[in-house]
């Protein structure tokens, strides 16, 4: 006798918790195959204005110690690890063959232990000490820039999504994460692997739906610090910009092909970071007295 | 217990003007612009005049560049990289610039004239601040020539082509120093725009460039107003846009590059939080809270404008305060005692009497040192406003004046959000004698320098730049190398 | 008047910590003032009034000291219209010698006492020498703190000791000298500066002339500050006489210029500060005569008494 099968329900991550999109609306983006591949939240800018509060609220992330943000990435990749069948799957089902979904989902378990290494180092190469003509103390760290907006490619649900999420919070920011709209399945479940690691609710909240209707809102939203497009809309990119400028965000465009190993470094961090740089007195530095 | 003694009174003794000479100062009657090593009339014929604010006399005709001049001047620097400067080897870019440094130090002191003489600052600062700083600043990124593979480990770094930069009028020099000397460093070719005000040291500098034996085009000097930024800015060959001012034309230049490839570096304006803890060595704070605010007549984007006193020493600090402003000098910037010169022009003066007069409709209490002011010229008093709230304009908008708003506070969580609250983050100062309290706050407050113990202190070797609205990128130190390189 | 624990305590409470790097940068503004003209003459006759000629040699003789004192009069008598020095310093050996001399003039007669300049001796010792040099007719009386007891921290020891001395001037006038080289710290001089002020000094002194550095910019900056903050509290005027090392008219002036805009006008007077030094006189002479008569001076031109 067979087994009628639980279907699996998709829903956004939002402060650590996985509610339904704010406007009850669902979309079902299909496959090459034009097979449905389930109801799909489609958020509304209410859903970003909830998700960037979110994001605001966890920004005591930055506070942790860079171990302890080390240990929790780390903890990410086990959890990926452990469900890596579940992602190859829905890759698969998404129009991905075996053998590259594999290779994506092994990618992106490396990928995060890779940046999980960079958590409490990249302080150490990007900052400096500063040697000033006074009698100061000067160097210059790293700091988060807060929250993120992350907007996804549409390719490489998966490994597209770990490549540009993971150097934002190795970094101690926040992010609002806007999904591969036609190929979401990977970034839902992935919040699920978040959820059951230790990264705290907030740090990464995670929207499906249109990146149309959505990008607008996250490109105004003046507590949103940068933004990161990962996406090769150039009407849309510009559009971000254009609305990004009102409270001076950064944003950066990152297209490269996330397959490839080699495609992961320091300064993909560096783009999510300010430099701060602190001054100090010092007593009795050499020559800087002013002796009469 | 000792009794109240006699008083005598000593010395009325007050100081003699002491004038910087002004003999030695060259300047010609007309300046054109300055592309491809040569300097060309503006393609309208238009010139404008530039004044000095201390006495509104007349300095020199300056010429008022077009889109077509700045096309000129594009094409050169463009000619330029590919031709010479991008097959200069490092070492020998290093080179040009420390020559340049060079140079700048031996005419040291008729910069510092100049730049008195047409932005109002005082002599002492010009003197002391501007023109060293500025030298320095050729000194520290020449070196930085044939080092850059040294400053990005594991990538290759390569220029961007051409730098279009454009910069305020508070440290004419100085500023024009912040762009060219990184620029030229990693290889790229300029287009530098100063502003109207304050146009003739960038000229000056334009000759000691001449004088250096530069590449003709590597360097080119545009002066006009807006529209001439706009025309560098929009220019579809320039490859990076480098911007110092206010945060409303910095928003403006984001919008206008949205969707294009151009590396874009924003030093924007500020409203820094000033914090002054009960342990503080208050004494000491009071001179940074004095050289924060009245520095270069508060024409500083990281002025320390909000002040945060402690409660439980706000009366004495607001005392010490006055008293200190009691010994300041306002008045002619060529005199070598005064401590606070003009205000850089009419329309700025304009501006800072209107958030005054805004501060006084708020029902802030005023207090301004009561000084006599030159008749001629623009100049405004020592200021500050105490009774402020966190809600009032003026301690909220940039007043780019000598201007002091007031705030109390109780607690360290407090000072931090009250700091924070802002959509600022260009600088803070914290004053404290508890070691594990300073680092809690320059890790806290939002901002992207922060002086512990000092205020408005620079360094070639410092980065400067801000957070949100105050703009992104750094400027000085290895940072600010970041801002004209591409990595690969 | 004598201490007790909650007075010392409130003393060091009140106290203010100092960052040295941001007084030298005070310092450092005061030394780009520009002093010309009138300003600069009316400048060097106020630092010739305000000198303490001083002469504290273990080889001092009744010869040199009167010699001294006819210099401290007759500073330069080719130029009309120059002051006296505000006042001869000597050890108590020599205080009467001094007296004699200067007897039909205003310059005071100051004394180094209890000790000087180690001051390593008992109180008795010290109270005695004190009023030796009163009795011989001290106008003033420059003692120095117990810098060991401060180390050790017996505030209310160097509390105590200098008020038992203040007690044992009668109506001399008394200048506590803090011997600054020796201690560390600016914050350090300026609790010393406290403690003298409360303790009853009727000027505050950085140096004995006898340790390097003597006085200093900073240093004098801090003892400045400890003054205006007593005076503002208080409303109680107290001295201030730098010591050692000053024997340029330029940094003269630059001290001047501190004075002038820390503590103001009220102090530029001999009566509220002084210099404590030996050849400084002569420098501003020379500076004084190219003033008024145009040609740079030579030293040979000037009396060395």
């Amino acid at each position: 006798m067979s087994r009628l099968e639980i279907l699996k329900t998709y829903k956004i991550y939002i402060g650590g918790l996985f509610p339904r999109t704010e406007s009850g609306r669902y979309y079902v983006p299909k496959n090459g195959k034009n097979e449905p591949l389930g109801n799909l939240c489609l958020c509304s800018r209410k859903d970003v204005r909830n998700a960037v509060s979110a994001a605001r609220k966890a920004t005591g992330w930055a506070e942790r110690t860079a171990f302890n943000r080390g240990q929790i990435l780390y903890r990410i990749a086990e959890m990926l690890e452990g469900r890596k069948a579940q992602f190859v799957e829905e890759l698969k089902m998404q129009g991905t063959n075996q053998k590259a979904a594999e290779a994506e989902v092994n990618l992106a378990v490396d990928r995060i232990v890779y940046y999980a290494g960079w958590c409490d180092k990249y302080q150490q190469i990007l900052g400096s000490v500063n040697p000033v003509a006074s009698s100061h103390f000067n160097f210059s760290v790293p700091e988060a820039m807060g929250v993120v907006g992350v907007v996804c490619p549409e390719e490489y649900s998966l490994i597209g999504l770990v490549s540009l999420v993971l150097p934002v919070i190795c970094g101690g920011n926040t992010c609002v994460v806007l999904a591969s709209e036609s190929q979401p399945l990977c970034a839902v479940t992935f919040a699920e692997v978040l959820h059951a690691s230790d990264l705290p609710g907030g740090v990464i909240n995670i929207l499906t739906g249109s990146k149309k209707e959505m990008v607008a809102p996250i490109a105004s939203h003046m507590d949103v610090n940068a933004i990161i497009y990962g996406d090769d809309d150039e009407v849309q990119f510009k559009a971000l910009s254009i609305a990004a400028a009102d409270n001076v965000k950064r944003v950066s465009r990152l297209s490269k092909d996330w397959t490839k190993p080699e495609n992961q470094d320091l300064y993909q961090i560096a783009e999510t970071l300010e430099i701060k740089t602190t001054w100090h007195p010092i007593e009795n530095i050499g020559g800087a007295s002013s002796g009469y | 217990m000792a009794k109240k003694n006699k008083e005598t009174t000593g010395l009325k003794w007050s100081y003699d003007p002491a004038l910087e000479g002004v003999d030695h100062i060259k300047l010609r009657e007309k300046y054109d612009l300055f592309i491809n090593g040569k300097w060309v009339k503006p393609s309208s014929g238009k010139y404008f005049k530039t004044f000095n604010p201390a006495d509104e006399s007349f300095l020199a005709e300056v010429a008022n560049a077009d889109a077509k001049d700045v096309d000129k001047a594009v094409k050169a620097a463009r000619e330029a990289y590919d031709n010479v400067w991008s097959k200069t080897s490092p070492s020998e870019r290093a080179k040009y610039i420390y020559r340049i440094a060079r140079l700048m130090q031996e005419r040291a002191r008729e910069f510092a004239v100049i730049e008195t003489l047409d932005a109002g600052k005082t002599i002492r600062e010009s003197r002391d601040v501007d023109v060293p700083l500025a030298c320095n600043h050729f000194f520290y990124y020449a070196g930085w020539a044939d080092k850059l593979d040294y400053a990005f480990p594991n990538r290759k770094v390569s220029p961007l082509g051409v730098a279009g930069q454009i910069i305020p009028w508070n440290f004419p020099l100085l500023m024009a120093a912040w762009k060219i000397a990184p620029a030229l460093a990693t290889g790229n070719t300029v287009v530098l725009k100063p502003a109207e005000t304050t146009p003739l040291t960038a000229l000056k500098l334009a000759e000691i460039i001449e004088e250096s034996g530069l590449p003709a085009g590597v360097v080119n000097i545009v002066t006009g107003y807006g529209d001439t930024g706009a025309a560098i800015v929009n220019h579809t060959d320039v490859n990076k846009v480098a911007f110092t001012g206010s945060t409303g034309v910095g928003k403006m230049i984001q919008k206008s590059l949205a969707g294009t490839n151009k590396k874009l570096t924003l030093e924007l304006g500020g409203k820094s939080a000033n914090i002054i803890f009960e342990d503080a060595p208050i004494d000491q704070a009071i001179e940074g809270i004095i050289n924060g605010i009245f520095f270069n007549q508060g024409h500083v984007c990281c002025a320390g404008s909000r002040l945060f006193v402690q409660e439980s020493v706000a009366d004495l600090v607001v005392r010490k305060l006055k008293d200190r402003m009691g010994s300041l000098i306002v008045g002619n910037p060529l005199d070598k005692n005064t401590d606070i010169g003009a205000i850089n022009s009419k329309e700025q003066l304009a501006t800072i009497l209107k958030y005054i007069n805004i501060g006084k409709e708020e029902g802030a209490e005023m207090f301004q040192l009561a000084c006599d002011l030159p008749d001629k010229g623009y100049y405004c008093p020592p200021t500050l406003f105490t009774n402020v709230a966190q809600s009032s304009i003026i301690a909220q908008e940039e007043i780019f004046g000598p201007v002091l708003t007031i705030q109390t506070f109780r607690t360290v969580d407090e000072v931090i959000q009250k700091a924070n609250n802002s959509p600022f983050g260009l600088a803070a100062g914290v004053w404290t004698d508890k070691g594990s309290r300073i680092f809690n706050l320059t890790t806290k407050l939002k901002a992207g320098v922060v002086w512990a113990n000092t205020y408005n202190k620079f360094d070639p070797s410092s980065p400067f730049g801000g957070y949100k609205e105050s703009g992104f990128g750094r400027e000085g130190g290895l940072h600010g190398l970041s801002a004209y390189v591409k990595l690969s | 008047m004598s201490s007790d624990n909650s007075k010392i305590q409130n003393i060091i409470n009140d106290c203010p910590t100092i960052d040295k790097v941001g007084a030298e940068e005070r310092v450092a503004r005061f030394q780009t003032r520009s002093i010309k003209g009138e300003s600069k003459l009316m400048g060097l006759k106020m630092t010739l009034n305000m000198i303490d000629l001083t002469t504290l040699e273990g080889k001092d003789t009744q010869g040199k000291v009167k010699q001294m004192c006819y210099k401290a009069e007759h500073l330069h008598d080719a130029i009309p219209g120059l002051p006296t020095v505000a006042a001869v310093c000597v050890y108590p050996s020599m205080v009467k010698v001094a007296k004699n001399a200067l007897k039909h003039t205003d310059i005071k007669v100051a004394s180094v006492a209890t000790a000087f300049p180690g001051g390593q001796s008992p109180l008795a010792v010290k109270i005695a020498d004190t009023k030796f040099a009163v009795d011989q007719g001290a106008d003033e009386v420059d003692m120095v703190i117990s810098r060991g007891k401060f180390m050790e921290g017996s505030y209310a020891y160097v509390f105590d000791e200098i008020a038992a001395i203040k007690d044992a001037c009668g109506n001399a006038r008394l200048k506590v000298i803090l011997e600054t080289g020796e201690l560390a710290t600016l914050d350090d001089v300026r609790l010393a500066s406290d403690l003298a002020i409360h303790a009853g000094a009727d000027f505050i002194k950085t140096s004995t002339g006898k340790i390097q550095p003597a006085a200093t910019m900073p240093v004098t900056l801090t003892m400045l500050m400890a003054i205006k903050d007593h005076y503002d509290k208080t409303g109680i005027m107290i001295g201030m006489k730098p010591a050692g090392g000053i024997s340029t008219s330029k940094l003269a002036l630059h001290y001047l210029v501190m004075v002038n805009e820390v503590l103001g006008e009220k102090w530029l007077s001999n009566e509220w500060f002084r210099f404590g030094a030996s050849s400084l006189a002569n420098d501003v002479l020379m500076q004084i005569a190219k003033a008024v008569n145009g040609p740079y001076q030579s030293a040979d031109y000037f009396s060395i008494d």
